[in-house]
């Protein structure tokens, strides 16, 4: 009797740890965005995307709410607001 | 969602550092890579059964023998005469590499086995409750050396993992930071293009561990690097090249900002001590760009 | 063809015609010639294998797990504080379900240290889920080498194989050996293909967690395998029987005078040849003395025993190892499986013989079976020095 044996690749996408976000989420401004790309390169989920500038979103969804993303934004256009706000993503 | 080969769901920290470095590995190598992982944070949180985060083929067996089955698969491998088209990767904590499998890791650099070593530092046995391991820092508070009436925290230096590495002669020594992530990504692209045993060590804040709020990972991570306290630097074929520091800053910047270190804050002779570490780096490894 | 050689030299030799991809050992006395042998086999191109000189047990076991993951076969051997040492891998092997083969030469663990042969070593990883085979001669450990690698490949099993061979007294020894040619065993060992491996194109992830929801069920499956195997380990025998045109026994157990017996030794490994001598004699002298020789300990082939030994009035555990504190293991497993019969069941007694290398003669049967006639022992040292003991407080 066989099975179980592996996981399935990127099958942790079933897990939507969006719900974890207790206070805070991050609100992509899209407005002096530079495209430096380092939002996408400090998300602990990888789940930010975007080509160009004042393009950059997160999947909210998987989002924990750490605030890495806005932290280290050099234009200060990512911004971390109640998770009540914009009609609640959640 | 951009493609990475680390897919979210994981069940890391808000904020986890291992977790934005594991990513940078992995999608620096890309998905002709096989990942041999020892357990720790990275395995668990990734790899709860029935999901998986990788997209690459992945095998976790247990906590010290990550370089050993790494260099099974390359043998694997080599006997089908597929090694040259697929990246090996043994990769783990701090833990993991410097105490528990110090052993089979050096067994795998002495036989010159193909393989990209990465050890996640964050400085403690974090998955099983931030206790000290070989490479927690001097004077750092986790839950085995703690600060107390007697105690200022664990009393012994880092163990020079990256010396030990180089030490075997292997082609590539790198330390990195998550702080610097496009560094993280030249160091993993220049060691997987070289044959042979490769040794990346990458500074990965743990916003749980050393209790620092969860969107400061990249601040502290950065600070480590300015401060001369985490030595950014290659060994290629032996040859010291470092990443030189711009601006040096004090280390009280550094350990302000985490609880872990909280009770140095008051006693200027302990500060003093963490001070002359960071000095005694930034000598050594040449860190000073005004220097 | 029909050579006389070592023990061990027999073992790297069809080792090496079972074509395995990655070999990795670590030395330790009495395993060394089998892994000599295969190095030089590799160093004159006559084994196409990567042969992985490692530091510990541990790497050598860690080595071959992770080359069987990428869908090769390998090969491993140790003993005594070498299993030990390399335990924790063995279980892991196991629970990866990978069909690793190793041979594991029999030999006492420390402290005192000592080289020489008994069973303690194999018994620390009894319920690690390896499937456990016990050879009694060369022969029997060459044949058990083809069988283990069909055993443990065949989809329905998946698990690794450890071939139980006596140190030094099968090691070592001489003995003339029938060996199959590499046509014979190509013929009956084909190659190991399998889509449970590390694979850039289908990538999957190997040796995850798992939490309370799904732990027991992944152990369940391996017990089930393991039932499962009761029924392909005597097919493979069959096979084998019906291929090399030898082999007693049906894979699982083998009788000798076990059709009228009514005191049987049930033992396993090298000492059953010396059961055997001891058996003709008693029968020489009237007495309807047979051996229950167990060629499978896991899976333990509970219904065999049972059957073989319906007939059975007292039955002889002969154990070369001990669970200290507690009895031989063979001897609790068989008093588990008779235990069934109810009052048909006979008379079980258990016998602790030739730690660390004693030697174990027709006097130490005679003296086993004499005790057969009186109360009822579980855990009797035979052959003990009483004079040693006088000095000990």
């Amino acid at each position: 009797m066989i099975g179980h044996l592996t996981c399935k690749p990127g099958s942790s996408q079933a897990n939507k740890t969006g719900s974890w976000r207790t206070e805070t989420k991050p609100k992509f401004l899209q407005k002096n965005c530079i495209a430096c790309r380092m939002c996408i390169y400090t998300c602990p989920e990888g789940i930010i995307s975007g080509e160009g500038k004042n393009t950059f979103k997160c999947d909210y969804a998987y989002c924990k709410g750490c605030g890495n993303c806005a932290a280290i934004c050099p234009k200060k256009d990512i911004e971390m607001i109640s998770e009540m706000e914009e009609g609640d993503q959640k | 969602m951009t493609q990475t080969l680390f897919k979210p769901g994981h069940t890391a920290c808000a904020g986890c550092g291992q977790a934005v470095g594991a990513r940078l590995v992995i999608d620096t190598a890309g998905k002709n890579t096989m990942i041999a992982n020892n357990t720790g944070c990275l395995e668990v949180f990734s790899t709860k059964y029935p999901e998986s985060a990788w997209c690459v083929p992945w095998i976790h067996s247990l906590f010290e023998n990550c370089s050993a089955v790494a260099s099974g698969i390359e043998a694997g491998l080599k006997y089908l005469g597929k090694k040259d088209a697929i990246n090996v990767i043994a990769q783990a904590g701090d833990g993991g590499t410097a105490d528990i499998g110090l052993q089979a890791i050096s067994g795998m650099f002495e036989r010159g086995h193909d393989v990209l070593y990465v050890c996640y530092d964050n400085e403690a046995y974090m998955n099983t409750g931030i206790q000290r391991s070989g490479l927690t820092p001097t004077l750092t508070n986790t839950t085995t050396s703690p600060s107390g009436a007697g105690s200022l925290g664990n009393p012994r230096p880092k163990k020079p993992m990256p010396e030990i590495a180089a030490a075997h002669g292997i082609p590539y020594v790198a330390t990195a930071s998550v702080g610097y992530p496009q560094d993280v990504q030249k160091k993993v692209k220049k060691a997987l293009s070289i044959k042979g045993p490769k040794y990346i060590q990458m500074h990965v804040p743990c916003p749980l561990g050393w209790r620092h709020e969860s969107n400061m990972t990249f601040d502290v991570a950065k600070l480590a690097v300015e401060t001369g306290l985490y030595p950014l630097f290659e060994y290629e074929y032996g040859k010291l090249i470092p990443r030189k520091i711009a601006k040096i800053k004090p280390v009280e910047e550094y350990l302000k900002v985490q609880g872990r270190f909280k009770h140095l804050l008051k006693n200027p002779d302990a500060v003093k001590q963490v001070q002359a570490i960071a000095d005694y780096n930034i000598q050594k490894y040449g860190l000073n760009a005004e220097a | 063809m029909k050579q006389f050689v070592e023990g061990s030299h027999a073992i790297a030799e069809i080792v090496k015609r079972c074509r395995p991809g990655v070999v990795s050992a670590y030395p330790i006395t009495p395993q060394t010639h089998i892994v000599e042998g295969l190095a030089q086999m590799v160093a004159d191109k006559e084994l196409n294998a990567q042969f992985v000189n490692v530091e510990s047990e541990h790497s050598a076991a860690s080595v071959v797990l992770g080359a069987q993951a990428t869908g090769v076969r390998t090969y491993t051997a140790t003993s005594s504080q070498g299993l030990l040492l390399m335990a924790e891998v063995v279980f892991n092997i196991a629970g990866l379900r990978l069909p690793v083969v190793m041979t594991t030469a029999n030999r006492a663990v420390s402290a005192p240290i000592n080289i020489w042969n008994d069973q303690q070593d194999v018994m620390t990883v009894r319920d690690s889920g390896w499937v456990l085979l016990f050879a009694e001669t060369i022969q029997e450990a060459v044949d058990l080498h083809l069988q283990a690698y069909r055993i443990g490949e065949d989809p329905r099993v998946m698990l690794p194989v450890m071939v139980n061979m006596d140190g030094f007294i099968l090691t070592h020894g001489m003995e003339v050996v029938d060996m199959p040619s590499q046509e014979e065993v190509d013929k009956f060992v084909t190659p190991y293909s399998t889509t449970y491996k590390l694979d850039v194109d289908n990538p999957l992830t190997m040796g995850y967690l798992a939490d309370p929801d799904y732990y027991i069920e992944i152990r369940y499956m391996v017990q089930q395998t393991h039932q499962e195997l009761l029924t392909i380990i005597p097919e493979v025998a069959a096979q084998f029987k019906r291929q090399f045109k030898r082999g007693e026994g049906n894979g699982l157990i083998e009788g000798y005078h076990l059709e009228d017996a009514e005191q049987v030794f049930v033992a396993m490994g090298s000492v059953c040849g010396t059961i055997r001598d001891s058996v003709d004699e008693f029968r020489s002298k009237g007495k309807k003395a047979g051996l229950l020789k167990i060629a499978s300990y896991r899976p333990f082939p509970k219904n065999e025993i049972v059957k073989a030994l319906s007939r059975a009035r007292e039955v002889a555990v002969v154990d070369k190892s001990i669970s200290l504190g507690g009895f031989g293991p063979l001897y609790t497993d068989l008093s588990a499986a008779v235990s069934s019969m109810g009052a048909k069941a006979p008379k079980v007694s258990g016998f602790v013989i030739g730690l660390g290398g004693r030697d174990i003669t027709l006097q130490s049967i005679q003296e086993v079976y004499e005790c057969l006639s009186g109360k009822q022992v579980d855990c009797e040292f035979i052959g003990l020095k009483k004079e040693l003991l006088a000095e000990a407080k």
